[in-house]
């Protein structure tokens, strides 16, 4: 992941990797970017077409979101949206998508 | 965990009352106090549910909205083309209501005094907050298009850029105009509320010719120097789709139009249309204009991102159309739901006696439909860099449709299904 050239090389790896510590609520306000697509915590809408990611184990989804990024997996728009989130940003949504009931 | 319980409760057919007193009691999150939302569209609405949602009841929601239902601007272009109804684009507010005990006024919202903590209802009455949300959308400039500003011009020569009666307005002409007439549509110089949404309406209604009046002609009058969103993408549908139906005109700014004859005034030049869509020049919604609070160019609230909070003006937290964006930031509904949740997690620490986080994640996509199912994306993922103190767009992330398709087509309908239902359900 790469920001534009105005903040490359601030290290927000590091950054995030020292707040996750630091933010209780972390993995469930980067769950919620994902929540216009795929329902509320996860629970997409029946029927409408899109996939429910609640209750799916941890490392399920973060193989398709590997898949994704690789480009093992054809998307239509997952392979842009995944390359916004560092690896353990997608850990930490993964595990909180999982633990949704 | 309380959110279980209450999900129980409802099953066993709890009333809205038990459900509310049920909140009050819950104390389960450190959060406490009452919030006002202005406004309940794309931003607000999300605010008011993630704010009951997460503090798991603590913190008591009023949501002020002038209108009785939601109606969506996104898909309100397919409703101008003929291909979906009123009825498909309109939700309820019962849901934040009934599931989620947000309280619900419908009224206008006059003026806010955020010395007293306090706004004015245009039916009377103050309301008072510990914190405010403005998500208020947009006003237009009429000024900026003298012939446009009085009652009757509007009732013209439409926008529809607020979906509702002007969107059943603008199909209604659009259905009454002879076979072989002009409908031009003006677009503002950027930022505008959804940057793509202009060609999406240009794609439908020239379909619609295609189907119903095939000598008829859509021509653009863009202000802008060229198009402003998927321009390749929108280009390429108007050549293979429409290539006797539509005209692309740009640095073509419409200046004021004369009513009469449906004429649009351009800097050096006219243009007569049978219908005329003129989409005026924007800024925040009044309320936001009129309180007091920093504003960047006049026009849009100058805002911190790790809370969405004014930067002039504590407790004030504004979202959506009525801000000024970040880099490369898109005005747009699924845009405007994000801030909803930055801002519920900023506020809900705010009131707890916690800092926003630091590492907010806002990410953005727009659907296009270019005829009833081919449709089109564009996409992007903003992140918090401490640096500028700007959410700023990862590069190598998001993008555009590789081509238009009817996979996407649906995935355009099952967002708008998943995003009203994350709002108000
Ligand atoms: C034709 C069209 C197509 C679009 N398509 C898309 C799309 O496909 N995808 C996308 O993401 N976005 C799209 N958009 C953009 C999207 O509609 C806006 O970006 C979004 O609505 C912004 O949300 P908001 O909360 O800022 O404002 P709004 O959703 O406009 O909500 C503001 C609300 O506040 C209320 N209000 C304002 N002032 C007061 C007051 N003083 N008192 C009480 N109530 C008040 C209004 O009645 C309104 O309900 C489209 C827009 C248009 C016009
Ligand atoms: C704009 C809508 C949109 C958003 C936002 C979105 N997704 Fe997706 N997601 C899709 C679509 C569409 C697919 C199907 C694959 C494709 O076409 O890209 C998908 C598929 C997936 C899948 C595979 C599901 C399966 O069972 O095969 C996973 C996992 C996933 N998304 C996770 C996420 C996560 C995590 C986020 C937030 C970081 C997210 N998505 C945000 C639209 C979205």
């Amino acid at each position: 992941m790469k920001l534009l050239p105005a903040v490359a090389g601030l290290g927000l790896l590091a950054a995030t990797g020292f707040t996750q510590a630091a933010d209780p609520n972390l993995a469930r306000n980067l769950a919620a970017t994902c929540a216009n697509c795929h329902g509320t915590n996860g629970k997409a809408v029946p029927g409408a077409g899109l996939d429910a990611l609640n209750g799916i184990d941890k490392a399920k989804t973060l193989q398709k979101l590997a898949d994704f990024r690789s480009g093992a997996k054809p998307a239509s728009i997952m392979h842009q949206i995944v390359k916004g989130y560092t690896d353990e940003q997608l850990d930490l949504i993964a595990t909180y998508l999982a633990a949704q009931k | 965990m309380m959110l279980m319980k209450r999900r129980d409760f409802l099953k066993a057919g709890a009333a809205a009352g038990a459900l509310a007193a049920l909140y009050g009691c819950a104390g389960m999150g450190k959060a406490s106090g009452h919030v006002v939302v202005v406004g309940g569209g794309y931003g607000g609405a999300t605010a008011a549910k993630y704010l009951r949602m997460w503090s798991q009841g603590g913190v008591q929601v009023t949501l002020v909205e002038r209108n009785p239902t939601f109606v969506s601007c996104p898909m309100s272009n397919l409703v101008v083309g003929g291909t979906r109804s009123m009825e498909e684009i309109t939700v309820s507010y019962d849901g934040l209501k009934n599931t989620w005990g947000v309280r619900i006024i419908q009224d206008d919202v006059l003026a806010v005094d955020p010395a007293k903590r306090s706004l004015r209802l245009a039916k009377g009455g103050e309301l008072s907050y510990d914190r405010l949300v403005l998500s208020p959308g947009i006003e237009f400039m009429w000024d900026e298009i003298p012939g446009l500003d009085s009652t009757a011009a509007q009732s013209a020569i439409l926008h529809a850029w607020k979906a509702g009666p002007q969107t059943v307005a603008l199909r209604k002409q659009l259905e009454e105009m002879k076979n072989g007439g002009v409908y031009a549509l003006s677009i503002p110089k950027a930022p505008y509320r959804c940057p793509p949404g202009p060609y999406e309406r240009a794609c439908l209604v020239a379909n619609y010719f295609k189907q119903k009046k095939p000598k008829s002609k859509v021509i653009i009058l863009d202000a802008n120097e060229e198009v402003v969103s998927k321009k390749g993408l929108f280009t390429k549908a108007w050549t293979d789709l429409y290539k006797d139906i539509v005209e692309y005109r740009p640095n073509s700014e419409v200046k004021d139009v004369d009513v009469a004859s449906k004429t649009a005034i351009l800097e050096f030049d006219k243009f007569k249309a049978d219908v005329l869509n003129v989409v005026p020049p924007h800024r925040a919604g009044d309320v936001a204009t009129r309180s007091g609070i920093k504003l960047i160019n006049d026009r849009w609230v100058d805002i911190d991102w790790l809370s969405m909070e004014s930067t002039s003006t504590p407790g004030v937290h504004v979202l959506g159309d009525a801000i000024f964006p970040a880099p490369t930031m898109p005005k747009s509904g699924h845009m405007a739901n994000q801030h909803g949740k930055l801002a519920a997690a900023a506020i809900l620490n705010l009131l707890s006696g916690d800092r926003p986080s630091p590492t907010p994640v806002l990410m953005n996509t727009c659907y296009s439909f270019v005829d009833a199912k081919n449709a089109i994306h564009v996409a992007s993922v903003h992140q918090y860099d401490p640096a500028t103190k700007v959410v700023q767009p990862v590069q190598g992330a998001g993008g555009v449709s590789a081509a238009r398709n009817e996979i996407e087509g649906k995935v355009a309908l099952g967002w708008a299904r998943n995003i009203w239902a994350d709002m108000l359900t």
